[in-house]
């Protein structure tokens, strides 16, 4: 090597504006200043309407009365309780359409899926077009169908719909026969629990030491039997009557008695799991059908029963790829409950849509409702990825 | 000898099943499903029997019939409604010229919408707002797509002046819909009397129109290795996505209006298409995000060599390949977009829905009629989502990149 000079050198006559480095800490300043800018500039306008118009910006209002009746909470709730109360009516009217909603949509969308894969092409055919129909319709359509055309054509009260179970379907909602405890049925509620605790605790450590030591543990067995156990001694202890059967009555103006589910929650919470369990079919459908051919021959010719090739071996590969889809769906149900507001079910959206009405608190009910949103979102995705990390491949 | 006899063998194709084995291997391949179909088949019969005799006999399509115009255009005055005509032909012709040019697609959407423009225009009913010159006005649309054919099978007609006019379209409808201030000839036509069809697609276009570049500049963002650009591109991103659409759209409509000038006003539809475009935005971010990750690091490297700017790699062989393997998911995206416009009923925007409802509530002899009214909406919607996503499928499979090979 003759030439000892490096081809480029750090003291090269770089012009400074085309010096990366340079122009990396300049673009940095920039987009600071700018994105900086734009904020305060929007906080100084705000500050100059919120003087003009007398707004606060604290929370304190929480406490007071609210004043606005909210009907059939889930919780305890008058006008005279306080702003937060009343948010926390809404708060769990959210979490029960979802919490509902999720269960059923993935019930009902995986049995859509089965039938989607069926041999049988009519019942393949039906599923499609479910899927084709709720996919391609906007959920506040579908709402509307439901909320005001399924449940318009419902009767008066008087000329309630009956069907056997008792349940009654009139105009004031759907009212069903519902177990409520007896006196001593809370010693049922307690023996069940701990039967319920037990009983895992032992299916895990049996289960383990099955796999530890490859001999036959009956987990499955000794566990549900330990379970019938608990069940049975809390029954007998709480006098053979732990539940007795609330059977909803007419009095003459209305139905009394039994759970009733108003039209604004059965019309929210049917369009929205109906109208997810769509989504989820195909994305169950997808995993399923993810699964290698190869995989299910190889397991049919190591000669694993039907059950097991399923428990076994699609499953555990199908999950894989149905669980992130899965998330994001979940996730869309819940926030999808704030259509809520366009039928009158009072979630947190439509409970903080009342109070920015009734007074200048637009921006701290704001910054709430994005607050519960963004942390239902945050923790949802947060325990369903925990799960997921779990089942995914162990890549190093 | 014997080869050519073997592959002879080899090449024939196995016979099509025959009806009756089709019904066999679909129908009745076991017991259980010969159960199913045999319970299933009355079921089915009676579903579609009992649908299909109301539609025809029993329902009342009055409130649906009785006003076209307020489902297309909603209360745009009806003395200027031949804006909404200029720009549809406009459209029409521009789509005629797309099909001579690259065919496919294209023509079949051509044809479909000819096709609709004739029938309607050939309807043998007596209709008030279907007078002579509505009619005319449709035929000609049909016209205009053969004459935009013929204009797209000249050569000398280049593929960039035709993208050029698709994107000018938009712009000039924009314009030409709400007006010149004291102009003559196309006065102003405030917001509130748009509705319908019009608004509907307009927040639909309109938000993929623009929430498009804005997604990508976010997943751009979000991949940047500037700490304060990428820091708030995440944070954007993610507050969007964390929350629903209504909030977006009652942020846009009451809170924004707080933190600008007291005396600036934004036009009420304007704040529902930023609302819709922030919020489609940061989801197509995501989606694009997605695509940039899966361009193999060796073809940006590649580009380097070859000595292609940043600029240039990103346009030219970044874009393309991420553009094209998340097409599948864009296309997703825009779909649910359309579906989502509907929203903006909520904070009062008499959009194609919305415009349903208030022709329900208009009278209380409708408030009768309101089955009717809602399953000729959703029809509507399902009917557009539908080819929407057929033609995002039929895309697919001419780029090459359909999953189901």
């Amino acid at each position: 090597m003759t030439n000892n000079q490096p081809l480029i050198s750090d003291k090269a006559n770089i012009p400074f504006y085309r010096d990366e480095r340079i122009i990396k800490i300049f673009a940095q300043v920039l987009s600071a200043v700018i994105i900086v800018g734009i904020l305060i500039w929007a906080i100084i306008n705000f500050f100059k309407a919120a003087d003009a118009r007398n707004m606060t910006l604290t929370f304190s209002f929480l406490k007071e009365s609210a004043g606005f009746p909210i009907s059939n909470p889930p919780i305890d709730y008058d006008p005279s309780m306080s702003f937060a109360r009343a948010f926390q009516v809404g708060l769990v009217n959210t979490l029960l359409v979802s919490g509902l909603g999720i269960i059923f949509a993935t019930i009902f969308g995986t049995l859509v899926a089965l039938a989607r894969l069926s041999s049988n092409w009519i019942l393949s055919r039906i599923a499609l077009v479910f899927i084709e129909f709720h996919r391609n319709i906007p959920l506040l359509v579908l709402l509307f169908l439901w909320y005001f055309v399924v449940f318009g054509m419902v009767p008066q009260v008087k000329e309630s719909i009956k069907w056997p179970g008792p349940i009654f379907l009139n105009k004031r909602g759907i009212y069903i026969a519902w177990p409520r405890l007896t006196e001593t049925g809370g010693i049922f509620v307690i023996m069940a629990a701990i039967g319920i605790l037990v009983s895992i605790i032992v299916f895990i450590i049996l289960r383990k030491r099955r796999k530890i030591t490859g001999k036959a543990t009956y987990y499955l067995p000794a566990s549900l039997g330990l379970l019938i156990v608990f069940f049975l001694f809390g029954w007998l202890l709480s006098g053979g009557t732990p539940f007795q059967m609330d059977i909803p009555s007419f009095t003459g103006i209305n139905y009394q008695g039994g759970l009733r589910l108003t039209p604004e929650f059965a019309g929210m919470f049917l369009s929205l799991s109906l109208y997810t369990a769509a989504f989820i079919a195909e994305v169950v459908r997808g995993g399923i059908q993810a699964v290698d051919k190869g995989q299910i021959e190889a397991a049919r010719a190591i000669g694993l029963p039907p059950m097991q090739v399923l428990s076994l071996v699609i499953m555990p590969q199908a999950l894989r790829i149905i669980i992130p889809p899965m998330i994001s769906q979940y996730l869309n149900l819940t926030k999808n409950s704030s259509l809520a507001l366009a039928i009158g079910f009072q979630d947190v959206f439509a409970v903080g849509k009342i109070v920015i009405n009734q007074a200048g608190r637009a921006v701290p009910v704001f910054a709430l409702i994005m607050l519960t949103y963004l942390s239902l979102s945050l923790l949802t995705s947060f325990v369903l990825n925990i799960y997921n990390r779990r089942i995914q491949f162990v890549t190093r | 000898m014997i080869n050519t006899e073997i592959e002879q063998e080899m090449i024939k194709p196995p016979l099509p099943p025959g009806p009756l084995k089709w019904v066999k291997e679909n129908l009745f391949s076991s017991i259980f499903n010969s159960v199913m179909t045999v319970a299933l088949i009355p079921i089915v019969f009676y579903l579609l029997f009992s649908v299909v005799s109301w539609a025809l006999f029993s329902a009342d399509w009055r409130a649906v019939t009785q006003f076209p115009l307020l489902y297309t255009v909603g209360q745009y005055p009806r003395d200027q409604i031949w804006r909404v005509g200029v720009i549809l032909s406009s459209i029409f012709l521009f789509l005629g010229i797309s099909w001579g040019r690259w065919g496919g697609l294209l023509r079949s959407i051509s044809l479909a919408a000819g096709l609709v423009c004739v029938v309607t225009a050939l309807l043998p009913v007596q209709h008030p707002q279907l007078d002579q010159g509505m009619r005319l006005f449709l035929g000609s649309n049909t016209v205009m797509i053969l004459i935009g054919y013929f204009i797209g099978r000249i050569k000398a007609v280049k593929a960039s002046v035709i993208v050029v006019g698709w994107l000018l379209i938009p712009i000039c409808a924009v314009v030409l819909l709400a007006g010149i201030e004291n102009s003559e000839l196309i006065p102003n036509v405030p917001t509130t009397l748009w509705g319908g069809l019009l608004v509907t697609f307009l927040l639909a276009a309109g938000g993929i129109l623009l929430s498009f570049p804005l997604g990508v500049a976010l997943a751009f963002g979000r991949r940047s290795d500037l700490p304060v650009l990428s820091g708030f591109s995440t944070i954007f991103i993610e507050v969007i996505r964390g929350v629903p659409l209504v909030t977006i759209l009652f942020m846009f409509s009451i809170i924004l209006a707080l933190f600008l000038p007291v005396e600036s006003r934004i036009d009420r539809l304007v704040r529902a298409l930023m609302a819709v475009t922030v919020f489609s935005a940061a989801y197509s971010a995501e989606n694009v995000r997605g695509g940039l990750q899966s361009v193999p690091l060796g073809q940006i490297e590649a580009a380097k060599a070859l000595g292609m700017s940043n600029l240039k790699t990103t346009v030219f062989i970044v874009l393309p390949q991420a553009l094209r393997a998340v097409l599948p998911a864009i296309a997703g995206q825009f779909i649910s977009l359309f579906k989502d416009t509907t929203l903006v009923v909520i904070i009062g925007i008499n959009d194609f829905l919305g415009i349903g409802r208030s022709i329900i509530n208009s009278d209380p002899e409708f408030v009768q009629l309101r089955t009717e009214v809602y399953i000729f909406i959703a029809l509507i919607y399902w009917i557009f989502s539908y080819l929407m996503s057929l033609a995002s499928r039929r895309l697919e499979t001419a780029m090459g990149i359909s999953d189901n090979l």
